[in-house]
């Protein structure tokens, strides 16, 4: 079992002629992902390198009549990558995992309103995030698979990299993964960690959580009350950015201490007060996990 | 992005939000000749000399000062320019002032708060003022929320008339000021939204004994990743505000920041980079920097990025913390290989790689002959790199 991705899987690559959409829809056809089709505007009936046998369409709309696509991946440049997402969601895709690092604020705001109202089915996960893999069945984004081991921990993360780090402990101390989600670093995005968590509450092959959050906004605290108050699986939590000096963004949009706000200590004590084990260092986030489990 | 307040006053000037006359200068010259214009527009003597810094808290330090003659106002131009001004945001080094805004006198009535930026909760841009004007808005917050009003803009429909009328109603205010309040409100949220803005402070706002309402400061910060869309405001950039290597770092678009400690940080991904500072500190280490290279650099940006470290004089150990995904462990051993023949190494690095390509990766460090310390994972690399650095502290 699993969310979000699986073996019903039918992907299209939104910007799969650009080198990184190119590179990655050749990584999860690899991986056993079935790539259906690839999307640029104007590059329709043109093949790719390395992904002959995926059709390629001007719109997502073709793919979805054609090629029968439900979920899109979006590798898109940023000042045309909110366009993207939307054109996904009006042409009937259910799933939407948008990797694209660097989207405007505003741009997003406005892709959320209307999704939120035009098209409440759809499900928006990112932008700027690794994307999901179901270890074993399918992976959308850009993480390395062979780090993952099918197993029955969920795993929901603002961090790409960080991602990373806890799977390849959690694999190395035999612990598989049912699905990892790249919920991404940006300030307005599709899938909050209270959604994530739902999905893994009520996924059967999900049987523990780890939550992998880092300073900036609130998401965390909101997402400890909602751990406290609906979910009895064991969840294990890391947070980035303890020693993060306020004002400095962190990298990512959204990872930054304003106005007193989003520090660690703050989503730490959240946890913690919410009965979370809270790991004390990056290194030791499969170990906290492990123990809670042994 | 950051700008000056003279800047951010031009730029509500042009979208008819009123601010006070004001002239800037980038001298103590320009600045004395700006005095008797501004006062000859406002048809006021009194002017206002202040400093142009980045940094908040500038009347505290003494960067601000309200001059009621001619005489006085150039005493306080040479006062003001040239001095190392310290404030609570800029560290106890100060900034030095190397431009000023002449601005005419007004006869305030009340002070008030008005800020806007990204409610990330509800994912719209929200308008929060107070009629608590002037003061620590963060201690406003704390002590008396209930006294910060907010007022969310809906996407689809941009800001309404209804909400200036509510919000005026809650600051106290009516009649032709409420009006006043209604277009600085009408033009101030139109100009946050087409130039990108991702924070936005008039602190004060304030009210005139002749009815009208101002934005008495201007805090305007942009989103960098709609930069793209306003080339207009590469000019309004101010090198001498930034830190050199963040500025070179900038260059390479790279994710840098300095730090105050002795451990140069090099990592792929914000998140690991943020938690590498952390384990270095939970070691009894400091980091040096915060550097992400992104997933999808070239050995070139690894190499630029490699220089900026080795650069910084304070830094005595090196670690390198790299998960590759999209980024493939070959091209930073590549990279940091080009970067150390180029500058050399005078300090110890600590090498931690895993992901793509690990094998090739460390197979060209170690044929490099380069005297690297090769690190199991991130807590064995933290550890060696605090002890290379001369221990916990």
């Amino acid at each position: 079992m699993s969310v979000l991705v699986g073996y019903d899987t039918r992907l299209v690559v939104q910007g799969m002629s650009g080198s990184a959409g190119a590179f990655h829809a050749r990584q999860m056809v690899e991986y056993g992902t079935r790539v259906v089709a690839g999307v640029t505007p104007g590059k329709g009936g043109s093949k790719v390198e390395g992904l002959e046998k995926v059709p390629m369409f001007d719109t997502v709309g073709e793919a979805v009549q054609k090629a029968g696509a439900n979920t899109s991946v979006v590798y898109v440049p940023p000042p045309f990558a909110a366009d993207s997402i939307l054109e996904a969601a009006a042409a009937g895709i259910d799933l939407v995992i948008a990797i694209t690092e660097g989207i405007p604020a505003r741009d997003m705001v406005r892709v959320k309103y209307v999704l939120d109202n035009e098209y409440p089915h759809v499900t928006l996960v990112g932008p700027n995030c690794p994307g999901v893999i179901t270890p074993g069945q399918c992976k959308v984004g850009i993480m390395p698979g062979y780090i993952h081991k099918p197993g029955g921990v969920g795993v929901v993360s603002r961090s790409g990299t960080l991602t990373y780090e806890v799977v390849g402990q959690l694999t190395a101390l035999g612990l598989g993964q049912s699905t990892a989600i790249g919920i991404g670093g940006d300030p307005v995005k599709g899938t909050d960690f209270i959604d994530a968590l739902a999905w893994f509450a009520d996924d059967p092959g999900t049987s523990s959580i780890f939550m992998i959050g880092e300073i900036g906004g609130d998401s965390e605290e909101r997402a400890a009350q909602f751990i406290k108050d609906n979910i009895d699986k064991p969840v294990a939590a890391f947070i980035g950015g303890q020693t993060a000096p306020p004002g400095k963004r962190m990298g990512h949009a959204g990872a930054i201490i304003s106005g007193g706000k989003g520090a660690a200590a703050d989503k730490i004590a959240a946890l913690k007060a919410a009965g979370i084990a809270v790991a004390p260092t990056p290194a030791e986030m499969g170990s906290t996990l492990a123990k809670l489990l042994a | 992005m950051k700008i000056h307040e003279y800047q951010g006053k031009q730029l509500l000037r042009k979208y008819g939000v009123p601010v006070p006359i004001g002239i800037p200068a980038m001298s103590v010259e320009e600045a004395i000749a700006a005095v008797p214009t501004v006062q000859q527009q406002a048809g006021t003597d009194v002017v206002v000399v202040k400093a142009q810094i980045h940094a908040g808290g500038r009347g505290k330090g003494g960067g601000v000062k309200v001059a009621k003659t001619r005489a006085d106002a150039e005493a306080a131009i040479k006062q003001i320019f040239g001095m190392q001004l310290v404030t609570p945001q800029t560290g106890p080094a100060g900034k030095k002032v190397q431009r000023l805004l002449v601005e005419q006198g007004l006869a305030i009535e009340h002070e008030y708060y008005l800020g806007m930026l990204l409610d990330r909760g509800t994912g719209r841009v929200t308008v929060m003022a107070s009629a608590e004007g002037g003061m620590d808005i963060e201690e406003v917050a704390a002590t008396h929320p209930e006294k910060i009003f907010r007022e969310g803009i809906n996407p689809g429909t941009g800001w309404q008339e209804w909400q200036s009328r509510r919000l005026a109603k809650n600051l106290g205010l009516s009649g032709k000021v409420a009006q006043e309040l209604a277009t600085f409100l009408r033009t101030l949220t139109k100009c946050y939204d087409e130039m990108d803005c991702s924070m936005l402070e008039i602190n004060p706002l304030v009210t005139t004994k002749d009815g009208r309402v101002l934005a008495l400061d201007a805090k305007i910060n942009f989103d960098d990743n709609a930069l793209f869309r306003h080339k207009e405001l590469e000019e309004w950039v101010d090198p001498s505000e930034e830190d050199p290597a963040e500025r070179e770092a900038k260059k390479w678009d790279l994710s840098y920041i300095s730090l105050e400690g002795n451990i140069g940080c090099m990592v792929n991904g914000a998140g690991l980079a943020m938690s590498t500072m952390d384990i270095i500190k939970y070691y009894g280490g400091a980091p040096a920097n915060f550097l992400d290279v992104g997933g999808g650099a070239t050995a070139e940006k690894v190499t630029a990025a490699f220089k900026i470290i080795t650069t910084d004089p304070d830094v005595k150990a090196i670690f390198v913390n790299i998960f590759g995904g999209i980024m493939k462990c070959d091209t930073i051993a590549q990279g940091v290989i080009t970067a150390v023949k180029e500058v050399g190494l005078k300090v110890p690095l600590v090498v931690r790689l895993e992901g793509t390509n690990v094998e090739l990766g460390k197979k060209m460090l170690a044929d490099s002959g380069l005297n690297i310390v090769a690190a199991a994972d991130m807590a064995d690399g933290a550890q060696k790199a605090v002890k290379a650095a001369g221990g916990s502290k």
